[in-house]
Order: structure tokens, then sequence, then C-alpha cells
């Protein structure tokens, strides 16, 4: 157990060094950033020095150097808008992207597993065919327009949920979250179900091919001929056991969810680290898209821990080693 | 005694007694008449062998019995009466009483009937949990004792164990320990050894045997393993193409077989004693099913068969010893 959790380790370091060297390299060849920098009237001079200051006239390999050392540090610069440490920007935006991401995960889960299982365990049935038939349309949809739709539907006609922005907030565990009050979470609810369509869908799919695969299994017929009722066998038996392959894709679908947040924050005005990054990305912010880069590739390399242990956890064919 | 105790004890009530069953799949290709027909009785305490080639029927009658026939397949008619109450007519939620508790049933592959998820503890007080009222501690007792009778070596520390941590003959002796667990009255075994060693075959059969016996219950041993068959059994039922083509007694059957269908098989086995140049096997493959020929099914492989067998099917007769064949020229005694 030991040897692997310092194996892992060593894995992850490894990624998020390789992350590290593209984020860096990416940069270096979008541009210039002193002109973001200086007043617009500046002369030649002001500028080189500028230049100068930032460290860009060096090498690319001690300007790497020094990027990486700082890195470490926890020091990943100021952001040129805001004139904050950029890491700071992130983690005070991360609760709110981390809100809808959650809520979206606990739908797309709430509504894909009973709907999966229920189409896995009876292929053929009417509303079986109609859940497949739902998951095609909601994998083909672009999200924007599922949620300009729900917008116009619940937000502008019948005025159920607000269109845009997020609710009031309080403070739970030194996070600003605001799923806590009513007010809060109905801002929350548009875009966490257009965030989990797409994943939703997919899912549901999953699901139900995992389902009918185990339902064939031996030890589906022998849970019937011990008398077990049919919830103990689709949910103890065989969901299960389907979950195990959907365990791996998890942390792929957190990935998904992570990325579609920025078009979703986008259009519902969401202050999480999407629509953070998108508005950097105009404005040239470099700063704050390296962290938010940094910061998904560590999110990801912490998530796919966490699902190998998971997996282990579920199947205990599986040992860590 | 009297007169009727006398005739109770030459022929006790059945414990189960299947009449004219009929299992079809209705598929795009046609109706497959998997069982098509089938009688027969199963006294308290009695070993039945079905036997057949693959294909005949065996574990449709199984799955019948346990009302786990999946559609597109169907009970079309017929009666399966166990213990005075007809199965064939019970709802899902009455026949998930009967399953497991009164009738259990194992199957082929030991490998495949455990779920690999759960530890063999659980899987067996599951059993307890659908059927009995028992504490946990009791259930935990119970689960201990039942492995230490399948012959399991430590079973204390063997019940937090999960399925592939054992061997496929301890596996199987896994099974039987769950499917007897709640002392059924009977049990239904499907091929229960044909996916394990030669070696451990005979032991796991004993152990059956023994499990059965031992709990006054009777069991359907479904196989197309003639010579299991012979030494287990106390009655046997030839199935072939979803219908019976001969029972009687294990001993009249063996030795004097009447169908040529159960000819063809006992002169299919192997001998160890007799030094048989090569091993006759039937000639010919089992017929789609759903286009058998008119009359005897077994007539396009049939050594003895004449014109009115591809014209009339044979009945099932019965002769003064108990034993039945249905043939139009069934095999004399003199051999
Ligand atoms: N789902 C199904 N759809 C159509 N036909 C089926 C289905 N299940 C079983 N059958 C048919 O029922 C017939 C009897 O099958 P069964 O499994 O009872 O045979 P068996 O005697 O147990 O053979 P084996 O020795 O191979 O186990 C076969 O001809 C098979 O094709
Ligand atoms: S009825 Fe005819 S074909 Fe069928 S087994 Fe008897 S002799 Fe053979
Ligand atoms: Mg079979």
């Amino acid at each position: 157990m030991f040897g692997y959790l310092i194996k892992r380790l060593i894995q992850m370091i490894v990624v998020l060094w390789v992350v590290s060297v593209l984020v860096f390299v990416m940069m270096s060849f979008t541009g210039d950033p002193t002109y973001m920098m200086v007043p617009l009237d500046a002369t030649e001079e002001q500028i080189a020095q500028a230049r100068r200051l930032l460290g860009l006239d060096e090498s690319h390999l001690v300007q790497y150097w020094r990027f990486l050392l700082n890195v470490l540090q926890g020091d990943f610069g100021r952001s040129f808008v805001f004139r904050q440490p950029a890491l700071q920007l992130i983690l005070e935006r991360l609760p709110a992207t981390l809100e809808i991401v959650f809520l979206a995960m606990v739908i797309a889960l709430v509504v894909a597993i009973p709907l999966g299982v229920y189409a896995g365990a009876n292929p053929g049935r009417p509303l079986s065919r109609a859940v497949m038939a739902g998951s095609l349309v909601g994998i083909s949809l672009p999200g924007f327009w599922v949620g300009m739709v729900l917008i116009f539907v619940f937000a502008v006609r019948f005025q159920f949920f607000p269109s845009s922005g997020r609710g009031p907030t309080t403070e739970l565990f030194g996070l600003r979250v605001s799923f806590t009050s009513w007010e809060g979470f109905r801002h929350l609810i548009l875009p966490a179900i257009t965030l989990s369509i797409g994943t939703l869908a997919i899912l549901m799919r999953i699901i139900r091919a995992e389902m009918m695969e185990v339902m064939k299994q031996d030890y589906i017929k022998f849970a019937r001929a011990k008398g077990a009722a049919q919830k103990g066998v689709l949910f103890k038996h065989g969901l299960k056991n389907a979950l195990i392959p959907l365990v791996t894709v998890f942390g792929l679908m957190l990935g998904d969810l992570i990325a579609f947040a920025t078009l979703t924050e986008t259009i519902f005005a969401w202050p999480g680290i999407g629509k953070l990054l998108v508005d950097s990305i105009y404005r040239g912010d470099r700063p704050v898209i390296v962290v938010y880069l940094m910061f998904v590739a560590f999110m990801f390399v912490v998530v796919n821990f966490v699902v190998d242990v998971l997996y282990a956890l579920i199947d205990p064919r599986i040992k860590i080693k | 005694m009297s007169e009727a105790a006398r005739m109770s004890v030459a022929q006790p009530a059945p414990l189960l007694s299947v009449r004219n069953l009929r299992t079809w799949f209705h598929t795009f290709g046609g109706v497959v008449k998997a069982v098509d027909g089938v009688s027969f009785d199963v006294a308290p305490g009695e070993i039945l062998g079905l036997v057949g080639e693959s294909g005949g029927g065996k574990s449709m009658v199984g799955f019948s019995i346990m009302g786990l026939i999946d559609p597109p397949g169907r009970i079309e008619a017929g009666e399966i009466v166990f213990e005075g109450e007809d199965l064939a007519r019970l709802d899902e939620a009455r026949m998930r009483r009967v399953r497991g508790k009164r009738v259990a049933m194992i199957f082929q592959d030991p490998m495949t009937a455990l779920n690999p998820l759960y530890t063999i503890g659980n899987q067996l007080e599951e059993m307890l949990k659908l059927h009995t009222d028992l504490p946990s501690a009791r259930r935990r007792e119970r689960a201990i004792e039942m492995l230490r009778e399948v012959g399991i070596p430590q079973p204390e520390s063997r019940l937090d164990n999960y399925p592939h941590q054992f061997s496929g003959g301890m596996r199987q002796r896994v099974v039987i320990a769950i499917s007897m667990i709640a002392r059924p009255r009977l049990l239904i075994a499907d091929e229960p050894t044909t996916a394990l060693d030669v070696t451990i075959q005979a032991q796991l059969l004993r152990l059956m045997k023994h499990q059965v016996t031992q709990n006054a219950a009777s069991l359907i041993l479904i196989t197309h393993d003639l010579a299991a068959v012979s030494q287990m059994a106390d009655r046997i039922v030839v199935l072939y193409c979803g219908r019976i083509v001969e029972k009687g007694r294990a001993a009249d059957v063996i030795e004097r077989p009447r169908h040529h269908y159960t000819r063809g098989l006992l002169d299919s086995i192997p001998h160890h004693d007799k030094a048989q140049a090569r091993l006759r096997q039937i000639p010919g493959s089992v017929p789609d099913i759903r286009k058998l020929p008119p009359g005897c099914a077994f007539a396009p492989r049939c050594p003895a068969a004449q014109d009115i067998c591809r014209r009339v099917e044979p009945e099932l007769v019965e002769t003064a010893t108990g034993q039945a064949a249905a043939c139009h020229f069934p095999i004399e005694a003199t051999r």
C-alpha cells in the first residue's frame, strides 16, 4: 500500500511537470504580454525595461526555470487585470464552479442510474426505447442551446428560476457557497441542469449497456433462483457489477463537466473559474490562464487517483499494489 | 398396518408432479417447443436423473419448475404441482417464496454462479435473510456450519473470502452450501459437475447426494452423463427434442433400455471393464427443434426406423414394471 502511494505520487509529479512544460511552451509562443502591461503611450525604452523586469529578455530555458521555481512556491504571478495573485483568483472562484459541477454530476447520476438500469434490465420495453431515444437527443444537443432554451422557458416565460448570476453566498468550511440558501440554490438549478445533460445521456447509455451485459451472467440467474426480489437482483447484484467499468470513465466525465463548465458559466454569467478563464483569454491575462490549466491538470490527477482507489474498493479482485 | 397405510408406503404422494408441461419460445424464426408435453413425478427423498443430449430441453424443465423462464419463452400449458400447489399458476411474489426456500437450483458453471463482488459469507447469508428471520449472529453461525458440512476447511475464516479466492471445485461446494442452507425440499442440479475436473466430479456428486438424503429432500439431477446418473438416481427420465422418450427405474432403464435413443446414449458411454474397439456414437445430430419431422423425432437417426415411425408419433407406453418408452418398435428385454 505504501509503495503504491509512493508510485502514484511520483506519477502525479511527472504528469504535472509535463503539463507545466506544455503550458509554458504554449504561453511563450502566444504573443508578448509586455504590451498588455505598459501604458499605451509607453516609449520603446519603457517597453524594453518592462520586458527586462518581467524577465522576458532572457532565454526560454532560464524563463522556464524561474517559472518552475515560482510555481513550486505556489507563486503563479499576479493577474494583469485584477492585480491579485492569480492562484488566489482561481481559488476564490473555484467553489462556484465546483458547486455546479457537483450538482450536475448528482443530477446525472440520480437520473441516469435508475433509467439506465431499467433500460438495461428490460430492453425492448417501450419505456426503454424512449430512454434510448432521449439519450441520443441529449448527446446531440449542443450545451449552449439547451442553456438558452432553459433560460427562455424557465427564466423568461415562467420566471421559475433566475436567468443568470450566482445567488447569495454563505461561508462553509472557509468556502463561499450558495447552495445553502433557497435563493442561492434557485440560481444553481438551470446552470447545473444545462451542464448535466450531455453527461447524463452518455452515463445512461453506458449503464444500460453494462446492465444488459451483467443481466446475462449466471450469478444474476442464481440470485433469482435464490428467491431475491427484482430490486435486490437489479441493484445489489446487477448495478454494482455494472458500475465497475463506469468507475473508470468517471474521471473522464468529471473532466468533461469541468471543460463544459466554461461554456455554461459564460451563458449564465456564473462567476466560476470557467468564466474567469474565458474572460482571461479575451484579456490576455496570462498568469490566470496558466493557473487555470495547471489547476485543472492537478484536479485530473487527483481525481484519477481517487478513481483507482475506488475501483479497488468496489472490486475485490483488484489489489492495490 | 392398515390397507391405506400400506398403499401410501408403496406409493407415497409425489413431492413434485409435472403434468403435460409445455414450455415454448416464440421467436422470429418460429416457435421453439423446448419442452413439449412432459410429465413425470418426483417422490419425497427420491433422486431423479434427467438425461439427454444438448438441446433436449433439460434445463428448460428445471427453469420451468423454478418459474424462471424469460420472454420470449413461456409456460404454454401444463401443471407443476409441488407439495399440492401448482407452481405454474403462482404469481411472482408467491413464487419468490418458493425459490431458494422450497426448491433450490444450482447451475453448471461454479465459476460464474457466484457474484464476484460479495463475500461468500454474504451470499450464504443472503439466502437466510430472504427466507428466514434468523438474527445476524445466528445467520453467521449457520453459514459456518453449512460450509463445514460441504467440506470447506476453516469455514470461519473462509466466510470473508471472495469467490475468486476459491478453486472451481470449492466454489461448487459453496454453491451447494448456498442452495441447501434454507433446507429446500427439492434441489434441481443442472449439470453441476460438467465444468469440473473428472477427479472431483464424483466427490461433488456424493456430497450432493449426502446433503439431499440428510435433509430428506429430493433431487433432480440434470446431466448428459448417463454413467453418473446410473450410480446416483432412483429413476431416470430421458428427454429428446423436448419430449420424454423413456422413463423408469434407473436399473431398468440402464440395464434394459427400451427406446433406441436411450440405447444409443448407453452405447456411447466408455466402459472400463469391457474392451470396446471403439465407442458407438449415435449417428447424425439433434434436428432443429423448430422443424421436427412428423412422427418419431428420432427416426432420422434410428437404426430400427420403419415407415410408420416417420408418419405417426409414438405414444409413451408403460410396461408392467413402470418403465415407459415412446417407440413403435421398443427393444425387447431379451438381449
Ligand atoms: N431464449 C431462447 N430462445 C429460443 N430458444 C431457446 C431459448 N432458450 C432455450 N431455447 C431452446 O430450448 C431448447 C432446449 O434448451 P435447454 O437449454 O433446455 O437444453 P438442454 O437439454 O439443457 O441442453 P444442454 O445440455 O446444452 O444444457 C434448445 O433447443 C434451445 O435452442
Ligand atoms: S419410433 Fe421408430 S424411429 Fe422412433 S425410436 Fe422407435 S423405432 Fe426408432
Ligand atoms: Mg442445459
